[in-house]
C-alpha cells in the first residue's frame, strides 16, 4: 500500500509562499515553544502575552525592540553578504566584538573633542577591525581553502577572550570599584538619540546600509558576481570572475559591517564594554539573514521581529523568572521551522491520482 | 619523563570527550551528512547525563540517557537535511543554538549540585608497565572504551561490508541506491549514531571528568571536534591523536595557571582556539589547493532519489 499523497517538485514558487513560509515557520516555532513551556509548568498563553506586551505593548518596549533591531540589522546584512556567495561567515559575533573594542581604543587613545571627527575615527577603526578579523579567515579560505566555518567560529572565542583580557586588565575603569568594564565614553563619542528615547542614530545608518546593500546586489557588477558565484561557482569561474578576490573582499566587507554594528552598539547605547555586552547578536544575525532569505530590505523587518523576541525574552526573565536561554531555544526552533519550510518552496504535496 | 607522565595522562582524559564527538562526526560525515550541531549535542548530553545520574543515582544510566537524547535531537537534523533537503550548515547551527539554549534552560536547577560519577579504575597488570601504564591504563572505563572504539571504527570503515556501504553513501549515494540499499535510512542511522557519540562526549565532561554541570561547559569542544575531523582526514586513529593533542593543551594550560604565571588567564584560554586554526591551516596547506583528500564527495549534498544529478 502506498501513501495517499506524493511529493512533487514545483516548477516555480508562487509569490504568496514568499511571505507565507516565514510567517508559518515562526508560528509553528511559537507553537512548539508553547508545548515546551507547558511541560516546564509555565502557561504558554501568559508567557507569550507577557512577551508581546513587553516588546510591543508600549512606547518603552517598542523603543527597546528598535534598539535591539539596529545591531541585528547590521550583523544580519553582514552575514547575509557572505551567505549570498555561499561563504559561511559564522563569526559576526567576534567581528562585532572587535569593532566595539576598536571603538573603545579610539576613545582611549585619540584625544578629540569634536563629535563628527570622533564618529569618523570610530567608524573607520571598527570597520577595519571587524573587516580584518573576518578578512583573515577569508584569506585562509581563498589561499589554502581552510574551512571558514571553523576559523570564523574559533575567532569568536578568541575575540571574546581578548575583550575579557582588556576589561579585566589594562582597560578596566579605575573608578568602577573593581567591576570589569571600560571607562564610560565621553559625550563627544556618544551617538545622538532620537527624541527622549534610547533609539540612536544607528537606526538611520542601519536602514541606509540595508538600502545600499539592495543597490549593491541588484545593480552593481560586484553584486552580480557575488550572486553568480553563490549560484554556481564553476559558471562564475568560466565567466572569468576571480573567486579568490571575491572571497577576500566579501569577507572583509562582511566583517566591516559587523564591526560597525559593534561600534554602534557601544557608542549608541552602552557607552562602555562589559562582559556579555553583545547578547549574541552575531549568532541571532544568522537567523535574521536566513529568515529574510538574504534580502537586505527583508533583513530590516526580520531584525525588528527578532529584536522583539529578545526584548520579550527579557520580560519573560523578569515576569516569569524564566532564564534568558528560553529565547535561544525559541530561536533554534524558528530556524528549524524556517529550514523545514524551505521544502515547500521547492516541492508540493499532491494527492495521488490527481495531476497524473 | 617524570614531569611528562602526568601531563600525558591528563591529555588522554581531557581529550576523551572531544574524541567521542570527533568519532561520531566521522561516521556522520562519511555518510555524507555534515552535522555542525556537535556543540549543542555535547551540551545536551552533558546536561541530560548529569541530571539523569542525579535522579537515578546511577552514572551508567545517566550516560545511556545522554546517548538517547543525542540520538533523538540529531534525528531532527537528519529529518531536515535528509528528508527535507535543507541546508546542512544552517541546520547544524540551529541544532547548536537549540541545544545550547535548552541545556541552559533546563539545567538552571542543576547548577551547583554534585553527583557520584564514574571514577578511575586502573587496568590490572597493564598499569604496571612503566610510563605507558600510568599514561594509558590508569583511567576510567570510558577512556578504555574509546581506545576500543577507535580500533573498531578503523576496522569497521576500512574492512567490513557495512563500512564499504557507509563510505559509498558519502561518496556516491546514487550507486548505493542502485544497489538496492536505502540511502535515507543509512543517513538517518549514521547521523543519529554520530549524535549519540557527541552527547556521550558531553556527558563524559559532566558525569566523569568534572562531576558537575555548568552552563556552556563544553566551551567550544564541539567545534574543535568538527575541526579535528578535517585535521584527522576522516580517519579515527588520526582523530585520536588530534583529540589528545587538544587534551594536552588544555591540561598544560591548567598547569601553567596553577603554577602561578604572569600571563593573564584570558590569553592562556585562547590557546585551544588558536591551535584549532593553526592545525586546520597546517593540514590545508599540506593537502594543497582544492579538495581535501578523504572528504566524502557527496558531503553536504542532499540526495533526491527521483531526480537526476
Amino acid at each position: 500500500m502506498s501513501a495517499p499523497f506524493r511529493v512533487e517538485r514545483r516548477l516555480d514558487c508562487p509569490a504568496w509562499l514568499n511571505w507565507a513560509i516565514p510567517v508559518g515557520a515562526v508560528a509553528t516555532a511559537l507553537l512548539a515553544g508553547a508545548v515546551l513551556l507547558f511541560f516546564l509548568g509555565v502557561s504558554p498563553l501568559a508567557a507569550y502575552t507577557a512577551m508581546f506586551r513587553g516588546a510591543l505593548g508600549d512606547a518603552w518596549g517598542l523603543s527597546e525592540t528598535i534598539v535591539k533591531a539596529i545591531p541585528l540589522t547590521l550583523a544580519g546584512l553582514a552575514v547575509g553578504l557572505s551567505f549570498t556567495m555561499v561563504v559561511w561567515n559564522i563569526g559576526a559575533e567576534g567581528q562585532l566584538v572587535m569593532g566595539a573594542l576598536a571603538a573603545v581604543a579610539v576613545v582611549r587613545y585619540a584625544f578629540v573633542d569634536s563629535a563628527p571627527v570622533m564618529f569618523f575615527l570610530m567608524f573607520v577603526a571598527a570597520a577595519l577591525a571587524g573587516g580584518l578579523w573576518a578578512g583573515f579567515a577569508g584569506f585562509l579560505k581563498a589561499r589554502w581553502s581552510v574551512n571558514e566555518i571553523i576559523t570564523t567560529l574559533m575567532m569568536n572565542y578568541i575575540a571574546i577572550l581578548l575583550t575579557e583580557y582588556f576589561i579585566y586588565g589594562p582597560w578596566r575603569d579605575p573608578s568602577s570599584l573593581g567591576f570589569p568594564m571600560t571607562a564610560p565614553f565621553p559625550a563627544a563619542a556618544r551617538l545622538a538619540v532620537l527624541g527622549g528615547t534610547r533609539v540612536h542614530v544607528g537606526l538611520i545608518l542601519a536602514i541606509f546600509l540595508a538600502l545600499l546593500f539592495r543597490v549593491l546586489y541588484r545593480w552593481t557588477r560586484w553584486g552580480f558576481e557575488l550572486r553568480v558565484i553563490g549560484n554556481n561557482a564553476n559558471a562564475a569561474r568560466y565567466a572569468g570572475m576571480d573567486y579568490m578576490k571575491n572571497v577576500l573582499l566579501a569577507m572583509f566587507v562582511s566583517g566591516a559591517v559587523a564591526g560597525i554594528a559593534g561600534m554602534i552598539e557601544v557608542a549608541g547605547l552602552q557607552g562602555r564594554i562589559q562582559p556579555g555586552f553583545s547578547a549574541g547578536y552575531g549568532y541571532t544575525a544568522i537567523i535574521v539573514a536566513w529568515l529574510a532569505r538574504l534580502n537586505p530590505v527583508g533583513t530590516v523587518f526580520v531584525s525588528f521581529l527578532l529584536g522583539a523576541l529578545l526584548v520579550g525574552g527579557d520580560t519573560l526573565q523578569v515576569v516569569m523568572r524564566l532564564p534568558l536561554a528560553s529565547v535561544q531555544v525559541l530561536q533554534g526552533l524558528i530556524l528549524f521551522c524556517v529550514l523545514g519550510g524551505e521544502f515547500f518552496r521547492n516541492y508540493r504535496i499532491v494527492p495521488v491520482g490527481k495531476g497524473e | 619523563m617524570e614531569i611528562l607522565v602526568p601531563i600525558l595522562s591528563a591529555a588522554i582524559r581531557s581529550g576523551t570527550p572531544i574524541l567521542y564527538a570527533t568519532l561520531g562526526e566521522i561516521l556522520t560525515e562519511k555518510a555524507g551528512v555534515l552535522n555542525l550541531g556537535l556543540e549543542g549535542l555535547m551540551l545536551l548530553g552533558a546536561f541530560s547525563g548529569f541530571s539523569a545520574t542525579m535522579v537515578t543515582g546511577n552514572p551508567w544510566l545517566g550516560l545511556a540517557v545522554a546517548v538517547l537524547v543525542g540520538m533523538l535531537v540529531s534525528a531532527i537534523h537528519a529529518f531536515l537535511c535528509v528528508s527535507m533537503g535543507a541546508n546542512q550548515v544552517v541546520s547544524g547551527l540551529a541544532i547548536t543554538m537549540f541545544g545550547t539554549g535548552l541545556s541552559a534552560l533546563l539545567g538552571k536547577a542543576y547548577v551547583g549540585e554534585t553527583i557520584r560519577g564514574i571514577g578511575v579504575m586502573p587496568v590490572p597488570l597493564l598499569e604496571k608497565i612503566p610510563i605507558l601504564g600510568p599514561v594509558f591504563f590508569n583511567h576510567d572505563p570510558l577512556v578504555y572504551a574509546s581506545y576500543l572504539l577507535v580500533g573498531f571504527l578503523c576496522w569497521f570503515i576500512a574492512s567490513t561490508r557495512w563500512g564499504l556501504t557507509l563510505r559509498a553513501v558519502g561518496e556516491n549515494p546514487r550507486a548505493v541506491d542502485s544497489a538496492g540499499l536505502n540511502v535515507t535510512l543509512l543517513r538517518y542511522a549514521y547521523t543519529m549514531i554520530g549524535g549519540g557519540f557527541a552527547a556521550l562526549g558531553g556527558a563524559y565532561l559532566s558525569v566523569v571528568y568534572t562531576q558537575m554541570w555548568v552552563e556552556m561547559m563544553t566551551a567550544g569542544r564541539g567545534w574543535i571536534a568538527v575541526a579535528l575531523v578535517i585535521f584527522g582526514i576522516w580517519n579515527p586513529l588520526r582523530a585520536a591523536f588530534g583529540s589528545y593533542l587538544f587534551g594536552g593543551v588544555g591540561a598544560l594550560q591548567l598547569r601553567i595557571q596553577a603554577a602561578g604565571t604572569t600571563i593573564p588567564a584570558p590569553l592562556l584560554l585562547m590557546l585551544p582556539y588558536v591551535l584549532t586554526i593553526a592545525v586546520l591551516v597546517a593540514i590545508s596547506i599540506k593537502k594543497g589547493k582544492g579538495i581535501l583528500l578523504g572528504a566524502p564527495a557527496a558531503l553536504g549534498q542532499p540526495f533526491h532519489r527521483e531526480e537526476r544529478d
